[in-house]
């Protein structure tokens, strides 16, 4: 059995912890918006850029967290450049990020042949959020902390836009404006996840609470508010599970508790609708 | 050819042969259809179906296929949800799938292990050296069977594809349709991420058929056309791969998008405007 007090008494569980609770929060909230748009598949080719990115950064000797940054927002900006009616051809952005993953391929391969670094590919891969520096931990609140605030000023005008541009843009809802800032978030907060859960599983932070917010309730504004906070619920909940079972690395508990949430919530959907249907 | 001398080689050809063949078949239809996310995920969802295998000391094939079609089943039976649209429920589910499988995944490698680690990146980006001629045997047996399904389909599937109300209300039966396509989809995807890595499929499933598709609006033309490009594709690709130091799947996507640009390309030369003609005339 752990107690809270030792739990929270190392520091990397801290940050962990710190870091984690915001960047859980920007992941529910843009995921929301990221769902509703049917834009996962964007989320998906950011998440392979994350890891490029990040070795890119690597080979090259540069900072982790610029590499990140830096190829995250470059490319959800030129998704949005590229898209037509705000969204971009499935098909130009799987070919282009089935690229960008190939080039990090030769990344890995070049900065495992030049340093000892085998494992770093794999820890990008599938995250390492209790090795985050303090430093890396404050950088990361910051900046996900700013995607939130950012997120819910542009909520109403964005949710507008998303359910019917047409009619937003007649109404002066700077509708093209809007596009850039939130693909800018979601680069941001893909950067940021990918650090929690790792760059391919950062979906599950993206998609998953979103997911089960949609099913749970019509309303868009309780679901934008319950995304995050199952987001969060997760990465606390898997937190203490990897505390607990060691063995267990934090990104799959984070995950198995998002998952089966929307498992459960697809399940409670299912069962009252068949009772409605009986009831009618 | 002096790298035809090893038999690996030649094992790497063969099963990139069949490879190609099936991936282009399936993925014409799947960048038709739009499902390219779904693809990519299939594709994904191999990697745990392997590291599974690997960890029970059962055959890595199993492993791919029976991780890749579980995938599109689940996929093709979640209910849409009642508050969000139809497409927006159904990235969601896909987005889940995806990410709790390769989750797995990641679980299995923390609990193997030093061996499994090693194995990651193999599994992740492909290797050459990993194909044996019994392999071959295997890929070739479910490759026919998945084009012989495939071709009992065809036609119905395209109708359901290009306009499914009225495909629908002419009683072809569109949700099992498209199951029956993710299932295919998923064998496809499962065959290829054996030569290419788990990460690195999606490159033979889309960058052909878009490529295609750009050249020419027929459909048969640019079906054949698919093939055609992903057979070009995957033998360069593993030729690059024998004379070079980096892996097999960056030349597939590298070949693959340059093959993707120069149809793009070709197609802005070729419906470029010429209006400075009709103005010479007038």
């Amino acid at each position: 059995m752990i107690s809270f007090a030792s739990t929270f008494g190392e520091p990397f569980v801290r940050y962990a912890f710190i870091a984690g609770t915001v960047i859980a929060a920007s992941s529910g909230l843009v995921g929301y918006f990221v769902v509703l748009r049917s834009q996962v598949f964007t989320g998906d080719a950011l998440s392979h850029v994350a890891f490029t990115g990040a070795l890119a950064a690597l080979a090259a000797g540069a900072s982790l967290l610029l590499g990140l940054y830096g190829a995250c927002l470059l490319v959800a900006l030129a998704i949005a450049a590229l898209g037509r009616h705000g969204q971009a051809d499935d098909t130009v952005i799987g070919s282009v990020f089935a690229w960008v993953l190939g080039l990090g391929a030769v990344f890995l391969t070049i900065y495992t042949t030049s340093a000892t670094g085998g494992v770093a590919g794999i820890s990008v891969l599938f995250g390492t959020i209790f090795g985050l520096s303090a430093s890396q931990a404050a950088v990361d609140a910051a900046i996900t902390a700013a995607v939130c605030a950012a997120m819910i000023l542009i909520a109403r005008p964005l949710l507008f836009a998303s359910l019917d541009p047409a009619v937003a843009r007649s109404r002066g809802v700077p509708v093209r404006a809007l596009e850039y800032a939130f693909l800018g978030l979601v680069g941001v907060t893909a950067a940021a996840a990918a650090q929690a859960v790792g760059a391919l599983l950062l979906l599950g932070l993206l998609a998953t609470p979103a997911g089960t917010a949609q099913r749970l309730t019509a309303r868009p504004f309780r679901a934008f508010w319950l995304s995050a906070g199952i987001a969060i619920a997760s990465v606390w909940a898997g937190l203490l599970i990897a505390e607990a079972a060691p063995t267990v690395p934090p990104s799959f508990a984070i995950l198995a508790v998002a998952t089966s949430s929307y498992a459960a919530a697809t399940a409670v959907t299912a069962v009252h609708r068949r009772s409605a249907r009986a009831a009618a | 050819m002096a790298i035809f001398q090893f038999t690996f080689m030649v094992n790497a050809y063969r099963a990139g042969t069949i490879v190609a063949v099936l991936a282009g078949a399936l993925g014409w239809f799947m960048v038709l259809r739009r499902q390219s996310f779904a693809g990519h995920t299939l594709a994904l969802v191999s990697f745990p179906g392997a590291a599974a295998a690997i960890f029970l000391g059962i055959s890595v094939t199993i492993g791919y296929f029976a991780a890749a079609i579980t995938a599109a089943l689940v996929i093709a039976a979640v209910p849409r949800s009642l508050g969000g649209r139809a497409r927006s429920s159904e990235s969601a589910v896909i987005g889940t799938v995806q990410a709790f499988a390769l989750a797995c995944g990641a679980l299995l490698v923390s609990l193997y292990g030093g061996f499994l680690s090693a194995l990651t990146t193999n599994l992740l980006f492909g290797s050459l050296l990993g194909i044996s001629a019994s392999q071959v045997l295997v890929l070739l047996g479910a490759a026919v069977a998945a084009l012989a399904a495939l071709a009992g389909i065809a036609r119905p599937l395209f109708f359901a594809t290009v306009d499914p109300d009225v495909a629908e209300a002419r009683g072809v039966r569109v949700r099992a349709l498209s199951a029956l396509f993710l299932v295919l989809l998923g064998c496809a995807a499962a065959e290829a991420s054996q030569i290419t890595g788990v990460l690195l499929v999606f490159a033979l499933l889309v960058m052909p058929a878009a490529a295609a598709q750009r050249l020419t609006a027929r459909p048969a033309l640019s079906f054949v056309l698919t093939i055609a490009i992903a057979l070009v594709t995957v033998w360069l690709a593993l030729l690059l791969a024998y004379y070079s130091i980096y892996p097999v799947g960056f030349w597939l996507s590298t070949v693959g998008f340059g093959g993707f640009v120069l149809a793009t390309g070709w197609r802005a030369w070729t419906d470029r405007p010429r209006p400075v003609a009709a103005e010479v005339t007038t």
